[in-house]
């Protein structure tokens, strides 16, 4: 089996180059623009890791964008519904809000890993919408989620197994000592934290106990808060196998009894398996899948002996991994499948494609809907996963982010670009790649050669071949084989730019060109 | 599992249910063979057309040469003139010959396989490659900019909906098929192009011989071939492209290094394999010979001589390997240049851009002869002269829609964007019947049926366009559950509430029939 390679931990130095900086956003956002290469090239590595790995502000909550369609008898035209009472039927329209506003964050995002992990926790800890269906709670989700990803993991479980939507997802909310429901005590252990390694030997019986110590937790829907109800909570001693070294949770009454929480965590986070499993998922999430007996050694461990060190807090991990020799080895640069979301916001990233003015609410919701939509299309819907496991690609063995792409979804991906780059117009704004525009950014886009080289070095992770560019070629030459047809189409057009007919042949010539370049496997790799 | 299995296996999932609110995505069913064996069977006519770009404006001048205008061309082009001696005869034709590299049309034509149409072009000639290329695709007025293409128009008119609902049984294949890096222009339809390309180098041949493109040793090199070897199996029609290609083990020897027969060849082998797409495109670059055109020791030698041959033999082979396949009666070919050159070359041994040209249309069908006259050289010219035009190019399309693919004259001008003379360029008897009707059905949605997997309750929603309607509900293996509706109903929109037995659990088709429209949905139960 391929690796992507042997190198460890140590960390590199050096400034980013044009290539380096493409391969350090693109792992870390989603997507790039050509402004944000730019803004990083020249950058010494070790600043521009810091500078990924502040989080960002907190964006402005979702809106009524509706309200045209749909009258919202609660919440004015471009106001908040997160804090309006529920309303089944606004439900279907505040979901699409909430969904469209998600992605519209990651698109817009600054240059900040935030919404990346916050796409990494989506998967790790996460909730579907078809089965919590308030858009209310998911977007506290979150928000819990924004606040803590670049924050401390043991903070962010605890906050995670009383957050309202997780209570309601994995049925916290109906565990009580009379009928304890194990379902969010188990997926705490074998999904969350300690994983289903060789080493993370819990017993049925820790399940139960845990479930036990998780009792009388309950969602108050009105103030859209987590209460405890200690008349519901088991006071009896729960007591753990010998992996957790038979520890035992004294029982506890009254409001005192939510204390077990705290101490069932920190029995949990007693195991260094937490921070192996926490490593092992994010080497996955943003190098590759497949890890080796070498890589569990030389990657695995000693960075989760940072997570560890450093008291659970996540952002020195993830500065010892961007700055590490392995995540730097240039095996790795194309062998990551983009998931739908980083082909879909990579691709509008990429082609700068515009976006209607944010106060414009019904249309800028709207057309953010498209991403939204063609990444579900893809199997990424955001917020909503296909179970608690996460998405399949990043578990499913054996083929894990090759799931991604398969007979239908590569041609749905081929569709996607197509439409976009010949356009159609949502809510009365025309969504559309401009490729005459993103072109011109280009060194000089009279050169056909150049324009090759250089359009594929961006879009392309992987160093393109000869035939290839002899085929990109034959496209912008129209078949012929000197290079002034290109030139002289272009030169025409920039000389004459409201020439309808010269404008025309160079956006259809622009149109095929890119079009074959999103058509092929290597577009899908970064 | 082998892993290429797994893959062949990964692909065939059925995605079903809700995803987003006000959205769904429908059952991706179109090759099930259970929808294959409820859909019915159209025949529209096989007739399939090849077209044969010459990119750069071929110098129709030598290429079909006018003897009677022979002194009077010694005096404009002089330099690169063939000697009358060398010149091809055609069979019953004393003033009109052929350049001498191109026996294999010579040959052709004296068999009556060839229609020359003299003198081709459009008013208000436009001299720039790319515009007068966009013109000859898109057949617009010269003082017109518009976005789609003839052919994509052409194929739109047949099958409106494309690409929703293919493909299908009826439209199994890629409705056109351009050879080569990417889709011509000519294939543009309203919204997307109503052809696919495909590459004539190694590209291709992997697919047909289903050989993997070398890729480093490394995860990059894996996930590459994985993603080619998904996309190589995806519905894009790479697989029965494959399909058909395989079928074909024999055919008629090819020139070699010959550009456009290579791309011959694999017209030929598809069309023969089964594929039933409509319009093939090749082309053959080089012809804007500024300079050089000729030799200097020989005029019979140079760069459109070879050319001319290339373009020649790669026809004659072509035709050849038509009949020796048997498909000779279904196919025929048109040559098309943006534009000749000037009757009067320049200092450097070659032409300059031009106007009207010969074109070139050849098959079995074809009205064997010259269409229109020798071109008149006038006795006195300055170098800007170019010869008149006898013919719009859009109604030699006009004329091969009409008498080849069968559409009626009224649909012609939509088409076409106006109304073109009709030319007898292809026998008549071509066009016996015409069914377009299912074809542009499909991809309409004539039946929902909602929720879907459904438990207890099931509405189904259907629109008939009035007379007979029914709707079955079959289970995978074909065997008839319910008949929902089967009468004779008023033009319009209606539902259906079904009430599932408990014994219904698994994945039915719900087959809806109005008329010669069928459309079958997937549906799942959960009961």
């Amino acid at each position: 089996m391929p690796i992507v390679s042997t190198k460890g931990l140590t960390a590199v130095s050096g400034v980013l180059d044009n290539k380096k900086a493409m391969y350090l956003l693109r792992r870390t956002l989603f997507g790039v623009s050509r402004s944000d290469i730019t803004a990083f090239v020249g950058k010494n590595i070790s600043d521009a890791v810091d500078e990924l790995l502040i989080a960002s502000p907190a964006p402005n909550p979702p809106v009524n964008h509706y309200n045209n369609t749909k009258p919202d008898a609660n919440v004015a035209y471009g106001q908040t519904w997160v804090n309006a009472p529920f309303d089944l039927n606004l439900q279907g329209d505040r979901m699409f809000s909430f969904k469209s506003w998600l992605v519209g964050v990651m698109l817009t995002q600054n240059h900040s890993i935030t919404e990346k992990m916050g796409l990494f926790f989506q998967n790790l800890l996460p909730v579907e919408s078809d089965a919590v269906n308030d858009p209310r709670m998911l977007y506290r989700n979150y928000q819990m989620i924004r606040r803590n990803c670049l924050g401390n993991f043991k903070t962010l479980i605890k906050e995670n197994t009383i957050d309202i939507a997780m209570l309601q997802y994995l049925n916290g909310d109906k565990n009580n000592k009379n009928a304890p429901d194990e379902n969010y005590a188990r997926e705490l252990q074998e999904l969350f934290t300690l994983g289903k390694g060789p080493n993370s030997k819990y017993t049925e019986d820790d399940v139960k106990q845990a479930a036990k110590a998780l009792t009388g937790y309950q969602v108050d829907k009105n103030t859209l808060t987590y209460f405890f109800n200690s008349a519901r909570h088991d006071t009896s001693n729960k007591t753990f196998s010998s992996f957790y070294n038979n520890t035992t949770i004294t029982g506890k009454t009254g409001a005192q009894g939510e204390q077990e929480l705290q101490e069932l965590i920190d029995m949990i986070f007693q195991q260094q398996e937490v921070a192996k499993h926490f490593c092992r998922k994010l080497y996955k999430f943003f190098v590759y899948y497949e890890i080796d007996a070498t890589i569990e050694a030389n990657v695995i461990t000693p960075l989760s002996q940072v997570f560890i060190s450093n008291n659970w807090e996540i952002k020195p991990v993830l500065k010892a991994l961007f700055m590490s020799e392995h995540f730097w080895d240039t095996e790795n640069y194309g062998a990551h499948i983009k998931s739908p979301l980083d082909f879909m916001l990579g691709y509008m990233k990429e082609m700068e494609i515009a976006l209607p003015s944010a106060t414009s609410y019904e249309s800028y919701y709207k057309v953010l809907f498209e991403p939204a939509k063609y990444a579900a299309l893809i199997r990424q819907e955001v917020y909503n996963p296909p179970s608690v496991s996460g998405w399949e690609a990043y578990y499913q063995l054996p083929l894990y982010h090759e799931n991604w792409i398969n007979t239908d979804t590569i041609t749905r991906r081929n569709q996607i670009s197509a439409y976009l780059l010949f356009g159609y117009n949502v809510s009365g704004f025309r969504l559309q790649a401009d490729v005459i525009e993103f072109t011109k950014k280009f060194t000089t886009p009279s050169d056909p050669n150049l324009l090759i080289d250089e359009a594929l070095a961006f879009l392309h992770t992987i160093p393109a071949t000869a035939p290839l560019k002899a085929s990109l070629k034959t496209i912008l030459l129209f078949n012929q084989t000197q290079d002034y047809y290109w030139t002289d189409a272009w030169n025409a057009y920039i000389n004459d730019p409201t020439n309808a007919s010269k404008k025309n042949t160079v956006s259809g010539l622009l149109s095929a060109f890119y079009k074959y370049i999103f058509d092929m496997a290597e577009y899908q790799l970064y | 599992m082998k892993r290429r299995e797994f893959i062949k296996n990964s692909g065939k999932v059925i995605a079903l249910g809700s995803i987003l609110p006000g959205f769904s995505i429908s059952a991706l069913a179109a090759h099930n063979s259970m929808s294959d064996m409820l859909a019915a069977s159209a025949n529209l006519n096989d007739n399939v057309l090849v077209m044969i770009q010459l990119n750069g404006g071929n110098d129709g001048l030598n290429t079909l040469i006018p003897l009677d205008q022979y002194s009077k061309l010694s005096l404009f082009r002089q330099n690169i003139l063939i000697p009358e001696s060398k010149l091809l005869k055609l069979n019953g034709k004393d003033a009109t010959c052929l350049h001498p590299s191109m026996t294999g049309v010579q040959s052709l034509y004296n068999e009556g396989k060839v229609n020359f149409i003299q003198g081709v072009g459009y008013p208000n000639q436009n001299f720039s490659h790319f515009r007068s290329t966009d013109i000859w695709l898109s057949g617009s007025d010269a003082d017109k900019v518009v976005p789609t293409g003839w052919m994509g128009r052409y194929l739109n008119y047949e099958f409106p909906n494309f690409p929703e609902g293919f493909p299908n049984n009826d439209m199994p294949d890629p409705l056109g098929i351009q050879i080569g890096a990417f889709v011509s222009p000519v294939f543009q339809g309203p919204i997307f192009p109503m052809a696919i390309s495909i590459s004539n180098d190694k590209d291709f041949y992997d697919i047909v011989n289903g050989t993997d493109t070398t890729v480093p040793n490394n995860a990059i090199g894996k996930e590459l071939a994985y993603i080619r070897e998904v996309k190589g199996q995806a519905q894009n029609f790479n697989q029965v492209i494959k399909t058909a290609a395989g079928k074909v083990t024999t055919q008629y020897t090819y020139p070699t290094g010959n550009k456009l027969a290579d791309q011959l060849k694999i017209v030929a082998k598809l069309i023969k394999g089964g594929l039933k797409t409509k319009v093939y495109m090749v082309d053959l670059g080089g012809f804007d010979n500024h300079a050089g055109q000729v030799d200097t020791s020989d005029v019979t030698k140079g760069t459109h001589a070879t050319l001319l041959k290339t373009l020649s033999d790669a026809i004659q082979a072509f035709q050849k390997d038509l009949e020796f396949l048997g498909i000779d009666d279904r196919v025929v070919g048109m040559t098309m240049s943006e534009f000749g050159r000037r009757i009067a070359s320049n200092a450097s041994l070659g032409t300059d851009h031009g106007s009207a040209l010969p074109m070139m249309v050849f098959g079995k069908n074809v009205n064997s002869g010259i269409l229109g006259a020798n071109p008149n050289i006038p006795s006195a010219s300055n170098p800007n002269d170019n010869l008149a035009m006898q013919y719009d190019f859009r109604s030699v399309y006009a004329s091969i829609l009409r008498d080849w693919f069968c559409v009626d004259t009224s649909s012609l001008q939509t088409i076409l964007l106006n109304n073109y003379q009709q030319l007898p360029i292809l026998k008549s008897g071509n066009c016996t019947s015409s069914i377009h009707e299912i074809n542009q059905q499909a991809g309409l949605k004539w039946i929902d049926a909602f929720p879907n997997p459904f438990v207890d309750k099931l509405t189904i929603e259907y629109t008939t366009k009035g007379g007979h309607t029914m709707i079955q509900l079959f289970d995978t293996e074909g065997k008839l559950i319910e008949t929902f509706v089967n009468e004779s109903k008023l033009p319009g929109t209606y539902t259906y509430t079904y009430y599932p037995p408990y014994i219904l659990k698994g994945v039915y088709y719900c087959r809806f029939q109005n008329e010669s429209i069928q459309q079958v949905v997937t549906l799942i139960s959960e009961r």
